[in-house]
């Protein structure tokens, strides 16, 4: 998963044309750390059809306000740029993409 | 058997059983994700824990439990629980990533999380202002004018953790003016704080805000007023829920989903235990759920040895065998094993026996109430039993072993 950070974020999601889910996480958030794991394994399911990165919020916090992140573990997904979904928890963020995913067939 | 005990969790209840369970030379694994220490490891500092004096960082303190744990052999299975399943011998874990584990005995310490206010507004603001992590969120809301709901330890702790980052801290407390519920010392700290203001007989009603947080509706039981106090940050400290979703249906669980388990955290299935904050109990602390760790292993301990050894020399054994019940404290059990074993003698059977103080649990499985007993198995299923009576044996002379 890749790092984002307040000097890629506009090339890497805002100006992807897919679909890009971005973990915004800090290394004191200890739910954050605990779900690191399974969003490796989720993203490495989706490899090849959207792009997950991760974006550390105490090193990014003006980049994070912007994007209305106020707290972690925020999880959002983009689409051409655009801020589609928030939620908090990896059960949401699975059946949101499932629903998105289903959507575009 | 790929364990003798699992340990589902890995805060301090977890990690004490995992260390007690270890110590006794049982094959042990604890199960959890993330950090060591649980609820701890997102507490910024820990006081009252005795013999670590100072303000201790929480997670500290979690390494320093998992680290001992595992100086004595217990490992540590990174994984998430999904499911008990308990067994006539030995209980299966289901894991997410690595598949299912069999233990002897299972200790259950998932602990708690925060409960949700249930109010508007507080679903669709998470992560946009709504936070139930002061340790995680603290940062972002750097000169930030807060809100904080609830009136407990972990409420003004936390309020005093981030009345050092933001500009005001509001506590709604639900009671009267000056009651509250955390530790006295908890309170007179936060009472002195310049950054914190309280606002009494409150509950909040409504979180409101168009992108991120705006203001927060709050309503005074006292007189049903209704004001808004404008905010971008709001602190949910009301209480917890114990993590037990996956135990549904798998043990006993009370109403509001804590597992049910006395003072030798034994819960409704046997070789499962429950220690910790997700079982039913009044006081939820570092030193509770510690003990409550090494109570469930050492009973744990002790329900294998008897188990496996009742197993072993009774239920699996063809035939006939007799099982006489004594033990030291009981005086008129005294002469049981001496006429058991002669009656078994002349009767050409197997005879088995054990204190009834060990093997209470099986004893009373069998209906064996008090020592003196005897009891009868014939290929491992009881077929009589001789209890409450002083001579168990002469009644079994007389009665003879059942068809």
């Amino acid at each position: 998963m890749m790092d984002v950070n307040k000097e890629n974020f506009d090339r890497l999601v805002l100006q992807d044309p897919g679909l890009v889910v971005v973990d915004f996480w800090s290394p004191k958030c200890e739910p954050c750390l605990a779900m690191e794991e399974d969003l490796e394994f989720l993203a490495s399911g989706y490899a090849g059809r959207l792009t997950f990165a991760r974006c550390n919020i105490l090193e990014n916090r003006r980049l994070a306000l912007g994007q209305r992140v106020l707290g972690v573990p925020a999880l959002v997904i983009y689409r051409a740029g655009e801020k589609l979904w928030q939620g908090a928890t990896l059960e949401e963020l699975e059946n949101q993409l499932a629903h998105i995913l289903g959507q575009g067939r | 058997m790929d364990w003798d005990v699992l340990i589902v969790g890995g805060g301090p209840a977890g990690l004490a059983a995992g260390l007690y369970s270890a110590r006794s030379r049982l094959r042990t694994a604890v199960i959890f994700r993330g950090q060591a220490g649980g609820q701890i490891a997102g507490t910024s500092f820990i006081e009252n824990y005795p013999g670590i004096p100072g303000r201790t960082e929480g997670a500290a303190l979690g390494r320093a439990m998992l680290e001992q744990a595992r100086a004595f052999g217990c490992e540590h299975l990174e994984d998430e629980v999904l499911q008990l399943l308990p067994g006539p011998s030995g209980h299966t874990v289901r894991l997410k990533r690595q598949g299912e584990q069999k233990a002897r005995a299972v200790i259950l310490s998932p602990g708690t999380e925060p409960r949700a206010l249930g109010v508007p507004g507080e679903r669709e603001f998470r992560g946009r202002g709504v936070s139930y992590c002061a340790t995680c969120d603290a940062d972002m809301f750097a000169d930030f004018d807060l809100v904080v709901v609830g009136n407990g330890d972990a409420a003004l702790e936390e309020a005093i953790y981030l009345g050092k980052f933001a500009a005001s801290v509001t506590v709604v407390v639900i009671h009267d003016v000056g009651v509250m519920d955390a530790t006295k010392i908890i309170q007179e700290r936060a009472l002195a704080d310049p950054k914190l203001r309280f606002v009494w007989n409150s509950t909040i009603q409504e979180i409101r805000g168009s992108d991120l947080v705006e203001e927060v509706v709050l309503r005074n039981l006292r007189t049903g007023e209704v004001s808004s106090l404008s905010t971008q940050g709001v602190f949910v400290f009301a209480g917890v829920v114990p993590r037990t979703g996956f135990l549904q249906g798998a043990i006993a669980l009370d109403g509001r989903g804590f597992i049910v388990a006395g003072e030798n955290m034994e819960t409704s299935v046997p070789g499962v235990f429950a220690a910790g904050d997700a079982r039913q109990k009044a006081l939820r602390q570092v030193i509770t759920a510690a003990a409550d760790g090494a109570v469930a292993a050492w009973n744990a301990d002790r329900y294998i040895a008897t188990e496996e050894n009742f197993r072993m020399q009774v239920l699996e054994r063809p035939g006939t065998v007799l099982v006489g019940l004594w033990t030291p404290a009981v005086a008129s059990s005294h002469a049981l094993p001496r006429q058991l074993e002669e009656a078994a003698a002349r009767l050409g059977v197997p005879a088995v026996v054990l204190d009834s103080y060990r093997f209470g649990r099986i004893a009373q499985r069998y209906g064996a109430k008090e020592p003196p007993a005897v009891l009868v198995f014939q290929d491992g299923k009881p077929v009589g039993a001789y209890t409450g009576t002083p001579d168990p044996v002469g009644a079994l002379r007389e009665g003879g072993i059942p068809a």
